[in-house]
């Protein structure tokens, strides 16, 4: 809408912040329009394909989504770890906003939104939680599972060097 | 944060590069011990090892526990670099996921432009 060239609102890297004592904040940009991003996001053959990349060494055995507001979606591993929740708003090609319900009451809400310009696409994703401490408590605990994920990684690339 | 990280590694070499302190450490890995075990193992003062001891704490490197009037020590990892550390982890998966989400919007697009004249649902 803007006629003005703005100078580039972000590098195309993944940034990480800690907004607030309870809140994480993703940013990425993205060479596609928006509906791309939100239609690899919302379609589950494509949000496969990406969410768990080869690197993690994991497949996902099942997912499952529906994708509008007041849908659910469940993301199966096998051997019970499952990755479930609610849509709380879908606004196509803008924003996915979803509960993370496997962490029970310590679980996040995670709001994505994406803002379209010049054919790119910038991605905000926030992860709210209800407290610091299940901040604090799912960043250690995911900090173990990655920490192996990333383990078998450089297992992996030692192999290939 | 990164300033913040910077200051902290120069606490945590400015701890280690004292013998007392490295002995201590080394002391604390087998066993948790209090400042008048840690004083009397070293043969110095109380005032001293606490002294010490304040070093490594300030450094992250150990943690003190006050349980009584015995006041104990144990080896610890600093909070703000534990919390550095998996901010980063997170980060990566991240990174790795959008990486593999580049992929998928390439494919998109190509499809995209061959459905050119296809009728958009």
């Amino acid at each position: 809408m803007d006629a003005r060239r703005e100078s580039e609102p972000t590098s195309p890297r993944t940034t990480v912040a800690r907004k607030s004592e309870r809140e994480l904040v993703v940013t990425r940009t993205f060479n596609a329009p928006a509906r791309l991003v939100f239609e690899a996001w919302s379609r589950p053959e494509l949000f496969k394909q990406w969410w768990v990349p080869k690197s993690l060494g994991m497949t996902l055995r099942s997912c499952e989504m529906d994708v509008r507001t007041g849908g659910k979606y469940r993301l199966s591993f096998g051997d019970g770890m499952d990755f479930f929740g609610r849509y709380l708003e879908v606004v196509p090609n803008s924003r996915i906003v979803w509960t993370n319900e496997e962490g029970g009451e310590n679980g996040s809400v995670t709001t994505v939104t994406l803002e379209e310009k010049g054919g790119k696409t910038l991605l905000v994703m926030s992860e709210l939680y209800p407290s610091k401490e299940a901040l604090d408590a799912a960043g250690t605990g995911a900090a173990d599972a990655m920490h192996e994920s990333f383990a078998q990684l450089d297992e992996l690339l030692a192999t290939l060097r | 944060m990164v300033q913040y990280t910077q200051t902290h590694f120069d606490a945590s070499f400015a701890a280690l590069s004292d013998v007392t302190r490295r002995g201590v450490l080394e002391q604390l890995a087998r066993a948790d011990a209090s400042i008048t075990d840690l004083a009397e193992k070293f043969d110095m003062t109380l005032t001293g090892m606490k002294k010490h001891v304040g070093v490594l704490e300030q450094a992250g490197l150990v943690t003190t526990e006050k349980i009584g009037r015995v006041r104990t020590c144990k080896l610890g990892v600093c909070r703000l670099e534990e919390e550095a550390a998996w901010i980063e982890r997170y980060r990566q998966l991240w990174d790795a996921r959008f990486n593999a989400l580049d992929n998928v919007l390439e494919q998109l697009k190509r499809k995209e432009k061959a459905d050119g004249r296809k009728k958009r649902k």
